[in-house]
């Protein structure tokens, strides 16, 4: 659980509507502003936006499902993701990837317990010349190697 | 059904036929082919009789090309593009097989099939699924993928790649990617496991349909058709249930229920839809005598292969147990009812009829026609009356529906139906849609406006309550003029008030169409202020500059098109409101055109029909009326009777007439009037005032309930005839299985009618249709013949018009010309008050029909259980009424209890409801006003006032007690 985030409710977010509506093509600009407020898109914030937009819950489901950057529920605080594409697959991205994930105690992709840590695939950050790739909190990371990652989260978890 | 056993017309032809009068000649395999412009190749190349392979095409939506299994080659150009994407061009040569292809096509086919399970011999759609063709049309033999990530094995073992870090399988037991199947809809299953992800259910949904329930969720891999958000079900989603996705699934994805049952249907009959006014056509497919399902017949003209989820799904009343096979009698409606034989059942009736008629003369009988029947059915009823009873008292429940539409537009045009056809509606700019729930009421029509309506044409709706419509999805602007419920009139003359003053009306028109000096009379009195938008405010409750806006909209805005239900007609008003619209309509010059015109959403299949066939007391058929001498003539020479030329009674004036002990008996076909009709009470007293009441009904329905013969009635799927819809088409019904009961309706009423010594020898109801169109001019030309050969016709149909008359009054009105009407807004006499301070109006839901005798015995109770009233927070608040809380609705005619429902939707001040179920009897509170023209009962207007209560009614015990003893049936005699 994240206790730094807030609730959503539906006064909070028909305010977020309101905000970006009257731009061209709206649904986007509303989507980030969502995830930006919670982290995720909560699914009660889907019949509130087909509304104001003339469209149906499902054409907004569709929409928010197809880009992973759009949450069904908040990552960790801090995310990790690792290139998983082919650039980086052929610079060792899978053992690197594999060790970070033991080395945080993970199974698999996911959320630490403690919702401090979310480590998820990506597939191309752009960056195949300095393969492999990673983003730390949306800071690239070109020549990862797992240990580098760990580190720079241990020190974006402790206290200032 | 498979397409190798369909005529080559039912072939899919992969994309819709464009609207193009030019066309393009190219080469198909060698073969000239010649189609309209715009035209895809693989629709050209099926034109052609050359099937090209594809899977995420199908002609009820636009071209997609996603699925890659339709490529062609093309001279000159490179690659292989997608057949159903690319348009043809004069001098194309297309080849649909090479080596190349072959290859292309099975390769794309062996990717398709390595997400899919096996098992073709036990699924749903085996026979019937155009996976399993294409496998088998590209030469699938083998599929060189081993297993790996899939979406239909339900356990992962042995199916992941190992070390798949994507796969989120702790345990390697449950496979994340499989959904179970979700058989929350009563009629279909949604299998994700099958699904190919080619969207054609997502596009149904969307380009028929027009409800967008449907999405594709995810990407790549992990894309899945979703109905409605990440927690919804099918039932929960906003899925109307219309059929449209699971008639475009190419596999067993979406799958009706009952194929699922009983297996693929071998073969089919086509016919028209018993439900409402739109008249569908479907495909009735079976197996033997038993009916698999009914799917939208694509070359339909009302409905061009769509559906709603009453037709497509809800016939399963037809073989409901509670239907009543065998004739009843009974000497006095306390007795139980005796089983009987056809024959002593007739002999019952027959004495008892000819008693009446000796001892209180002929006028104390009379009939009441069905518009659920056929029009022959319908014929037979009304000549029962004339030329058996020897009276007029014929009536049919357009009395308490269109009755008004009838009256009001043969005063101002001449012709008491519609002018336009369904297909109109594609070119209409701008639509006023007053008092009619079309999504709720005539779904169908309602995906056709949604679709123009997403295109761009503006929608005014003036209606008490937020309607459906208003909300379609992708709509660009609408109107809404909430109106106080009764004042009709009022917002229909301000309309017109603000085009007269404004200088919007269409002089050349009226001059040209129209009656001028009447016209001049009309327009003196609609410039009076009192008619202004500000003036009539305070009466309406409709802001005044939303009304000016909408009125300039209407009048500016291009082709304007007038869609109407019982919100205008069943109002002491209804016949001035019906004028009053007839008026704008010529104001504007909209009429005569396509997309224009005056269009009344008729509320049953064959109310029309009925209407047509003489059902009323003052019109013979072809509303022709009976003081008329020539018209009498023509009958009397026909059937050797003299016929009375004094009109006969209505329904309410039978009622009346039965309390009074002057009217006995009565023949009641395919009506429910005591659960229908306002004022349930009076009806009642009317009903156990006759000695003698006969039933002819599928059910023991509400009125049975008084009446001493029950005649069983076969469905619609076990008769010959016709049904004439909404747009005047006539429509053919045929007999799909044998009448269970063992005679059609018009066996039936012809026994009846012999019975009493009338010596009918009709054996096939295509005679009754000679005799129909012998005697009926705007029948003239129609026979059972012409419509095997056109699919249906639209009357006028005689020598003038021999392919039948899609549009109205197209170069004059048929009286002549025009005629303007001076609309004089008179308050209804029911007022509210301190005892009754809110009004109740009544309405539809989609799920549920009329009175439900039909609906109420299918599934469809999923969605709509009881009846409820809506009720807008402040008046709830003010009443502590909670969500769901039992309340009493009362008025001065009677009370009843149902559940409330807290919504905006309608004004403070303003309730609503519907009439589907007979423990509600809403009908109890409605009262016996009515429109001053036609006596249609004044439904839509109540003052009432609520109150939380504890449980049923005082009435509703009572006369669940006394409709518990009535319907007792002793067991057949040994």
């Amino acid at each position: 659980m994240r206790q730094d985030l807030a609730t959503p409710d539906s006064e909070t977010i028909r305010a977020i509507i309101a905000a970006e509506r009257h731009r061209e093509g709206p649904l986007l600009p509303i989507l980030h502003a969502l995830q930006a407020e919670y982290d995720h898109i909560p699914e009660s914030a889907l019949p509130l936006i087909a509304e104001a937009l003339a469209l149906t819950r499902a054409e907004v489901h569709g929409v928010v499902t197809f880009y992973h950057d759009f949450r069904e529920a908040p990552a960790g605080r801090h995310v990790v993701k690792v290139c998983r594409a082919e650039a980086c697959q052929s610079m060792g991205a899978n053992d690197m990837a594999a060790r970070l994930l033991d080395l945080l105690g993970l199974d698999g992709y996911g959320t630490l317990p403690d919702g401090s840590v979310t480590v998820e695939p990506v597939y191309c950050l752009g960056l195949c010349a300095c393969a492999p790739a990673a983003m730390v909190d949306g800071t690239l990371l070109g020549r990862a190697d797992s240990p580098a990652i760990a580190a720079k989260l241990a020190k974006a978890e402790a206290p200032a | 059904m498979k397409d190798f056993i369909l005529p080559p017309k039912d072939w899919d032809m992969g994309t819709p036929l464009p609207k193009s009068d030019a066309t393009v000649t190219l080469k198909i395999d060698g073969f000239d082919v010649t189609v309209p412009e715009g035209t895809s190749v693989m629709r050209a190349a099926m034109e052609a009789g050359i099937k090209i392979p594809k899977l995420c095409a199908t002609d009820s939506v636009e071209a997609f090309g996603s699925c890659r299994l339709c490529l062609v080659e093309i001279e000159g150009r490179r690659g292989t593009p997608a057949s159903c994407t690319t348009p043809v061009t004069d001098g194309m040569a297309v080849t649909t097989q090479s080596d190349r292809l072959h290859k292309l096509r099975k390769g794309v086919m062996e990717l398709y099939i390595s997400d899919h399970p096996l098992d073709c011999l036990t699924c749903g759609a085996n026979g019937d699924c155009e996976l399993q063709d294409m496998a088998g049309m590209v030469g699938l033999r083998d599929v060189r993928y081993t297993k790996g990530d899939n979406h239909y094995a339900p356990t992962a073992a042995g199916s992941l790649s190992l070390n798949d870090i994507r796969a989120k399988v702790p345990d390697g037991s449950d496979n994340a990617r499989y959904i179970p199947k979700d058989d929350s809809n009563p009629y279909f299953t949604y299998d994700p496991s099958k699904c190919i992800v080619c969207s054609r259910c997502v596009r149904a949904c969307e380009e028929v349909q027009g409800t967008f329930a449907l999405t594709i969720e995810g990407r790549g891999f992990d894309s899945r058709v979703s109905f409605g958000g990440a927690s919804d079900s099918v039932l929960s989603s906003d899925c109307v249930s219309c059929g449209a996705c699971v008639q475009a699934c190419p596999t067993a994805t979406l799958q009706e229920k009952s194929v699922i049952e009983m297996g693929t249907p071998d073969r089919s009959v086509i016919t028209t839809c018993a439900y409402c006014g739109v008249g569908c056509s479907f495909k009735a497919e079976l197996n033997g005598d038993k009916l698999v399902r009914m799917t939208p017949y694509k070359h339909g003209k009302a409905n061009r292969g769509h559906s709603c989820v009453k037709g497509r799904f809800a016939y399963g009343y037809a073989s409901h147990p509670d239907r009543i096979l065998n004739p009843m009698i009974r000497d006095s409606i306390d007795e139980p009812w005796r089983e009987v034989t056809w024959q002593e059942a007739l002999e019952f009736t027959a004495t008892r009829l000819k008693g009446i008629r000796e001892t209180y003369g002929r006028k104390s009988l009379g009939v009441i026609t069905s518009s659920r029947c056929t029009n022959e059915e319908t014929y037979l009823v009304q000549k029962l009356t004339r030329a058996v009873f020897e009276n007029n008292n014929t009536d049919t429940c357009a009395r308490v529906c269109h009755s008004p539409t009838g009256y009001g537009l043969g005063q101002t045009f001449g012709t008491s139906a519609g002018t336009q056809d369904f297909d109109s509606v594609e070119d209409t700019d701008v639509v006023i849609v007053i008092g009619a729930n079309p999504t709720d009421g005539h779904p169908v029509f309602a995906s056709r406006l949604k679709k123009r309506l997403r295109e761009g044409a503006e929608l005014i709706v003036i209606d008490p309550r937020r309607i459906d419509l208003l909300a379609t999805p992708h709509m660009s602007g609408s109107h809404h003029l909430p109106l106080r419920p009764g004042t009709n009139v009022a917002v229909v003359s301000a309309l017109a008030h603000v085009i007269v003053t404004e200088g919007l009306a269409d002089e050349a028109f009226i001059r040209e169409r129209c009656d001028w000096d009447e016209f001049q009379h009309y327009a003196e009195f609609i410039r009076e202020d009192r008619h202004s938008p500000e003036a009539t405010e305070m009466l309406t409750g409709v802001p005044a500059q939303k009304l000016r806006e909408a009125a300039r909209a209407f009048a500016k805005g291009g082709n304007g098109a007038i869609y109407y239900g019982l919100g205008v007609t069943e109002h002491s008003q209804g016949s001035t409101t019906v004028m009053g619209i007839a008026n704008l309509a010529m104001l504007t010059g909209n009429i005569g055109r396509r997309g224009v015109g005056v269009n009344p959403l008729r509320g049953q299949n064959n109310v029309q029909g009925s209407c047509d066939m003489g059902s009323f007391p003052h019109e013979l058929p072809g509303y022709r009326h009976v003081k008329n001498p020539e018209v009498r003539a023509i009958y009397e020479d026909l059937w050797k009777v003299k016929i009375d030329p004094e009109p006969g009674l209505r329904i309410p004036n039978m009622l009346d007439a039965a309390v009074e002990g002057t009217f006995k008996g009565l023949y009641v076909q395919g009506e429910d009037i005591l659960q229908s009709d306002p004022d349930t009470k009076h009806v009642a007293a009317g009903l156990a005032a006759m000695e003698c009441v006969i039933v002819h009904d599928l059910f023991l329905n509400e009125t049975a309930n008084y009446a001493h013969v029950f005649l069983p009635g076969s469905s619609f799927l076990e008769k010959e005839g016709t049904f004439t819809n909404a747009e005047r088409r006539i429509n053919r019904v045929r007999e799909v299985m044998k009448p269970m009961n063992g005679y059609a309706d018009w066996e039936v009423t012809q026994l009846l009618a012999n019975a009493m010594g009338a010596g009918w020898h009709y054996t096939h109801p295509a005679q009754i249709m000679e005799e129909i169109a012998a005697t009926t001019p705007a029948f003239a030309n129609v026979t059972y013949d012409m419509l095997e050969e056109k699919g249906s016709v639209q009357w006028p149909c005689n020598d003038d018009a021999p392919e039948g008359t899609p549009l109205m009054h197209v170069d004059g009105f048929v009286r002549g010309q025009g005629r303007f009407i001076v609309t004089e807004y008179v308050a209804t006499d029911e007022k509210t008050g301190p005892r009754f301070p809110l009004l109740l109006t009544t309405g539809r839901i989609l799920s549920q029909y009329n009175v439900g005798a039909q609906t109420r015995r299918t599934e469809n109770s999923v969605w709509h259980g009881e009846d409820l009233l809506e009720i807008h927070p402040h008046d709830a608040e003010n009443r502590g009424i909670q969500e769901g809380a039992w309340i009493r609705l009362a008025s001065r005619s009677g009370e009843t209890t149902l559940r409330a429902t807290i919504t905006d939707r309608v004004s403070p001040g303003v309730v609503y409801t519907t009439f589907h179920h007979p423990d509600t009897q809403a009908n109890v509170v409605t009262t016996d006003y009515s429109d001053w023209a036609t006596n249609c009962p004044e439904y839509k207007v109540t003052a009432v006032q609520v109150a939380p209560s504890n449980g049923p009614s005082e009435w509703q015990e009572d006369y669940n007690a006394q409709a518990a003893q009535s319907r007792r049936i002793l067991p057949a005699a040994e």
